[in-house]
Formats: structure tokens, sequence, C-alpha cells
């Protein structure tokens, strides 16, 4: 009796170390924890290379990128337990810039727990874009590093920028420029080229997020498939994308160009 | 010297110290005038002090806000031809580079539904942005102009003055200088006083009558008290060489496509050349269009096309009428009034 009564307590104690175990009692939601979501621009399966890097285009078209810069905006994160935390949307504009690494991975705080999907705004929501210049500070200033990213002379932010040159283009320096914006328009009904990415975190690990430690979501943007896709885009015919509605078929293209590769929990 | 002569000196000295003084102690802010509607300016987003004011007129003025330090705000919108540029039909920028429209007055701005001839711009605190970056007028960067004005003698304090601290942000800088916009208000001309029933200033039988006219022919898209319903039309001009589709560069709507903001009818004795693009440079040339010009291009609006042919029917005497009536609506006090000039 004493035996088993020894190996009964020994089990519940395993069991109970096991359940301390268990992510679900670990995490406590009411604690903040960051979140760092690393976007890493490729070119197919190499890594992106500024002004040096030469890629191709689908219609075998040679070509450098210059400068790429974009908005993610309103991150949401599900929780596996199916809730969904909203990162408030006053911390939640980021402008990644290729040309500076300390802008790759934007910290997003949230509450402990591990986390089954993710989605985000590609581009710089419609409320946003009307708000009070008050309101456009930080990743939106346009006298910091928005300076770039705004069209005054038809008030919005530019979602997506790539620019480059290639060798198919004739005049110009052979330069290409891709903008893309147009968030719907204040008065009038305008192009809309806002996007939603969500990404499934399941297959490729989830994100465990706890204020002890750092766990990093490592994204791929592989801006190939921003020249390549429901529309193949031409240099020698569209080296120059200015306007929300010229823009559309990028903004198609590209919302396909993340993928969720894997987590650094 | 001659004791007359001091004895004038003394009047004359405290005459402006006490002009100077009404106008320091007597800053009175935004004040509706009384026959205008409600602003569409959120001017609890922006209250307006002396000292933003003053700061917005100085950066107005300044010219620190162009490429190679020439221009400023007032170089195109200059304040004696209502702040337009006079005598230009499309805008002179930095080293004399050409744009290809016509400066639409700083004047009544706080009605504004939006801005610039295509309604592109939809808030006046944004603005300023779109003259500085662009490379036909002032060639600048946002980023740039602040750090001119950071390291300028001047303007630390101005901004410490209106704000509280030396800190020069896009905010505060756009802010000033729409506290500057905002503020010029032209309301005082004939027609106004008219209208408020001040002293004892009456239409003659021409002023009157042309009123009635303006009201039934031109009133639909010129509406009072601002002579503007803020829409987008095509008033029948030609296209011109440049092919400006106007509101369509912002929409890309196909049926806005030549249509641009309806202008206001006020001072136009000091506002020539007309329309978007300067082309027309008397209001006898207006009334010549609207009479026997007005062509048929794409979306010409509806209005134009009641009679026989496009445009609007005027006898004679009804073009002497309306012109005697658009004369009731310059207001020249306007452009002379010291809170809107050079400091
Ligand atoms: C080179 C000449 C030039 C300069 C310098 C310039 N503007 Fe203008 N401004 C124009 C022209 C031309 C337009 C009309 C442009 C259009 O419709 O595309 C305009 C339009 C505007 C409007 C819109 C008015 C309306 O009724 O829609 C405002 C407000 C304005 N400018 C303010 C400014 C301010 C503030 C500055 C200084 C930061 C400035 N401008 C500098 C030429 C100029
Ligand atoms: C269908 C609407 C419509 C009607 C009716 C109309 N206008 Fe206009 N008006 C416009 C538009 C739109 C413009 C600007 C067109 C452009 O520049 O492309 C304009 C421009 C003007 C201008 C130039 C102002 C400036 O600052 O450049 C004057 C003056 C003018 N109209 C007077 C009149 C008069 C007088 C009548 C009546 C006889 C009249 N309009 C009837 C729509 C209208």
């Amino acid at each position: 009796m004493k035996r088993i009564f020894l190996i009964f307590s020994v089990s519940a104690l395993l069991f109970s170390s096991c359940k301390k175990d268990d992510p679900a009692k670990e995490y406590d939601p009411n604690v903040m924890a960051e979140l760092s979501v690393e976007f890493d621009n490729i070119a197919g399966s190499s890594d992106l290379q500024l002004n040096t890097g030469n890629y191709s285009n689908s219609f075998g078209q040679q070509f450098k990128v210059t400068k790429l810069k974009y908005y993610v905006s309103n991150f949401k994160l599900t929780n596996v337990d199916g809730s969904v935390y909203t990162v408030p949307q006053k911390d939640c504009y980021f402008l990644i810039d290729e040309s500076d690494a300390a802008s790759h991975a934007p910290v997003l705080n949230i509450p402990e727990g591990e986390y089954k999907s993710i989605s985000f705004t590609l581009g710089v929501d419609s409320l946003r874009n009307t708000m009070d210049v008050s309101q456009r500070t930080g990743s939106l200033d346009v006298s910091g590093v928005a300076a770039d990213m705004y069209w005054s002379w038809n008030s919005g932010y530019i979602f997506f920028k790539m620019d480059g040159t290639s060798p198919a283009i004739t005049g110009m320096g052979g330069v290409f420029q891709y903008h893309v914006g147009g968030f719907g328009g204040y008065s009038t009904p305008t192009v809309n080229n806002l996007k939603t990415i969500t990404l499934d975190l399941t297959s490729r690990g989830t994100p465990k997020v706890k204020s002890s430690k750092e766990t990093n979501l490592h994204l791929m943007v592989d801006i190939l498939k921003v020249v390549n896709g429901t529309t193949n885009m031409d240099f020698s015919t569209t080296p120059m994308v200015h306007s929300p509605t010229a823009g559309v078929p990028i903004g198609n293209n590209y919302t396909t160009m993340i993928s969720h590769d894997h987590t650094e929990n | 010297m001659n004791r007359k002569y001091w004895i004038f000196i003394f009047f004359f000295l405290t005459g402006i110290i006490a002009c100077e003084k009404d106008f320091v102690d007597g800053f009175i802010g935004f004040s509706k005038p009384a026959n205008f509607p409600e602003p569409v300016y959120r001017l609890t987003d922006n209250e307006i002090t002396k000292e933003r004011f003053e700061l917005g007129r100085n950066l107005f003025y300044e010219t620190l806000l162009s490429a190679d330090n020439s221009i400023s705000c007032g170089s195109c919108h200059i304040q004696t031809a209502a702040f337009t540029h006079h005598g230009h039909t499309v805008s002179h920028g930095i080293f004399d580079r050409l744009g290809t429209r016509n400066s639409p007055p700083i004047m009544n701005l706080a009605w504004n539904t939006s801005f610039m001839w295509d309604g592109g711009i939809v808030d006046l605190d944004l603005q300023a942005v779109a003259p500085i970056t662009n490379h036909l007028e002032m060639d600048e960067t946002m980023p740039n102009v602040l750090d001119k004005l950071r390291n300028s003698g001047k303007y630390p304090q101005l901004f410490r003055q209106a704000y509280g601290s030396d800190e020069i942000t896009t905010t505060r800088f756009l802010k000033a200088l729409s506290q500057f916009m905002v503020m010029c208000v032209s309301s005082n001309s004939k027609y106004d006083s008219v209208m408020r029933n001040e002293g004892n200033v009456t239409f003659t039988a021409d002023e009157a009558e042309g009123r009635l006219i303006v009201k039934q022919k031109c009133g639909n898209c010129h509406p009072e008290p601002l002579f503007t319903d803020n829409s987008f039309r095509n008033n029948g001009l030609s296209i011109s060489s440049v092919n400006d589709e106007g509101r369509f560069k912002v929409t890309q709507i196909n049926t806005d496509r030549y249509t641009f903001k309806v202008p206001s009818l006020r001072n136009m004795a000091y506002t020539a050349p007309f329309m978007h693009d300067g082309r027309l440079l008397t209001l006898d040339a207006v009334l010549d269009h609207y009479q026997s010009q007005v062509q048929q291009t794409e979306n010409l609006d509806p209005l134009l096309l009641q009679n026989s042919s496009p445009g609007i029917s005027l006898s004679p005497s009804e073009r002497v009428k309306i012109i005697a009536f658009l004369h009731t609506l310059n207001d020249r006090s306007f452009l002379f009034d010291k809170r809107f000039s050079q400091p």
C-alpha cells in the first residue's frame, strides 16, 4: 500500500511538473512581450543586394534594384486559442527600407502567448491617410523618413516603392520607378491599393511569445513576385508607375511576395 | 526745427504707436464674417494665436523654403494681386521654371473643401508640402527646409514664442502656415457691406440687376456668398496643348476628365489672368467665352448645354450689368491689410 502510494504521488508530481510545461499555463495574457517581425528582402533564392545584384524578370530582362521601401501597418495576431490581438494603431506603422538595416524587423508589443497567424496591411490605411497632420509622426512624418513616401499633389502615402535600372529601358538612364499608393480617396472613391496580408504560422513554427525571451518571426519578401505575377511587368514598355491606377497590377502582384519562413523562438 | 513740425511728428508717431498697439492688443484671431457660412477648416485642431499666426506669416514670406533660397510662397501669391501671381498666365517657379497652372488666390481658404485646381489636396495643413517639394516651384525637401529653419538665427525663437519650445516639427511648421492662410479672409467688398446692411451702402440699379443675372446664369456653379460651390466642372474651355486633364489626374475617373475646381468670383479686378491656365486676360474675354466659345469637349457641364448652342446666352446689357455686379465683389482692403503683408 505504501509503495502504491509512493508511485501514485511520484506520478502525480510528474504529472504536475508536466502541467508546468504546458504552454497555455506558462503564458500570462496580462503580461506584454515583444515579438519582432523580420522582413527579409530577397530576390528568388538569393538575398537582395541593392545596386549590385542582377536579377531578371519573366521576359528575361535584366534589372537591378536601387531602392526598396514599403509600409507595413495595422498588425493583428491570432492566438492558438482563437483570440485576436490588434496592436494599437498609434504604435503600428513601420517603414521597411532595404538600405536601413535597423528598419527591417519592427518590434510589436503583444500579450504573451502562442500565435497561429499574423495579418497586417501593406500600406497606410485610409483612416490614417486622412488624419490631422499632428497624427502623422515617426515613420509617417513627411519631413522625416516619409519625405519620399508621400504624394503631395494627390495627398496620400506611397505604400510601396521599388526603383532600379534595366538595360531593357531605352533612354532616361535606363531607370524604372514603381511607386504604388492609393487608399480609396477622401470624398470621391478612387483606386484602393491597400492589401491585407494574412500568414499562417502553424506550418513553419508558431511564435511562442514570452516576456522572458526574444521571439522573431522571419518573413521572406521576394521582390521577383513584384514584377512576375498576374501581370508580368515589362520594363521596356512600363518603366514608370507613379499613380494609384497605374499601380494596380503591381499591387496585385505583390500581395504574394511575403511568406513565413521560420520562427526563432 | 519749427514747432509745428514737432507737433506733427509727435502726432504722427503716436498715431503709429496707437495703430501698432491696436493691432498687438487687439488680435482677434479668426472671426467668421456675418454673411458667410461656418468654415470648413477644423479650427479646433489649430487654435489661432497671435504668435502662431505671426510665425505663419514669416514662413509664408520665407525664401529658405526654396532650394536656392530665392522663392517664398509670397513670390507666387502676391498680396496686392489678392495673393495670386498677377500678370502670369502660369506660375514661374525656381530658376524661372514654368508650371502649367495659374496661381489661385490665398483667400477664404477656410471655406474650401479641397485645394488646387484638381482638388488633389484635401487638407490645408498638407498644402505647403506640394509647392515646397515640386521641382518646378520650390524644389526643396521637407527635411531640408526644417533643418534650414532650425539653423537659422530667427526661427527657433519664433517657434518658442508660438509653441513654448524651440522644437521645429512638421506639425508646427504646417499648422503655422495654415494659420496665416486661414486668416486671409476677404469679406469687405461692397457686396458684403450691402449684405450685412453696413452704413448706407446700396447697389446701383445695374449692380442689383447684375446680381440677379449672375444668380440665375452663373449661380449654380458660382453661388453666393463665396461664389463657388467647390465642385469640379468642365466649363467648356478648349483643350490646351499640355492637355491638362484636371480632376481626372487625381481620381482617374473618366467623368472627371477636363473638370476643374470652380473658382470664386471675388476680387476679379486684381487676379487676372483667369482660368486654370490663365488663358483669359479680361472679364470681357471670360464673358465672350461663356457666350460664344464654349467647346463641347468630354464632360462639358450640362448647365452649359441648355441652349441651342453650347454656352450661356448674354445680351449686351446683361453683360454690362454682370460686370457691374462683379466689380462689387472687389475688396481693396484685403490687398492692403497690414496683417497679411511681408513682415
Ligand atoms: C512657383 C509659384 C508658387 C509657389 C512658390 C507657391 N505656390 Fe501655391 N500655388 C501655385 C500654383 C500654380 C497653384 C495651383 C496649382 C494647381 O492647381 O495645380 C497653387 C496653389 C496653392 C493653394 C491652393 C489654393 C486653392 O484655392 O486651391 C494654396 C493654399 C497654396 N498654393 C499655398 C502656397 C504656399 C503655402 C506656398 C509656400 C509654401 C506656395 N503656395 C508656394 C503657385 C505657387
Ligand atoms: C457649369 C458651371 C459654371 C457656370 C454656369 C459658370 N461658371 Fe464660371 N467657372 C466655372 C469653372 C469650372 C471655372 C474654372 C474653369 C477652368 O479654369 O478650367 C470657372 C471660371 C470662371 C472665372 C475665372 C475665375 C478665375 O479666378 O480664374 C470667371 C471670372 C467666371 N468663371 C465667371 C463666370 C460667370 C460670370 C458666369 C455666368 C455668366 C459663369 N462663370 C458661369 C464654372 C462655371
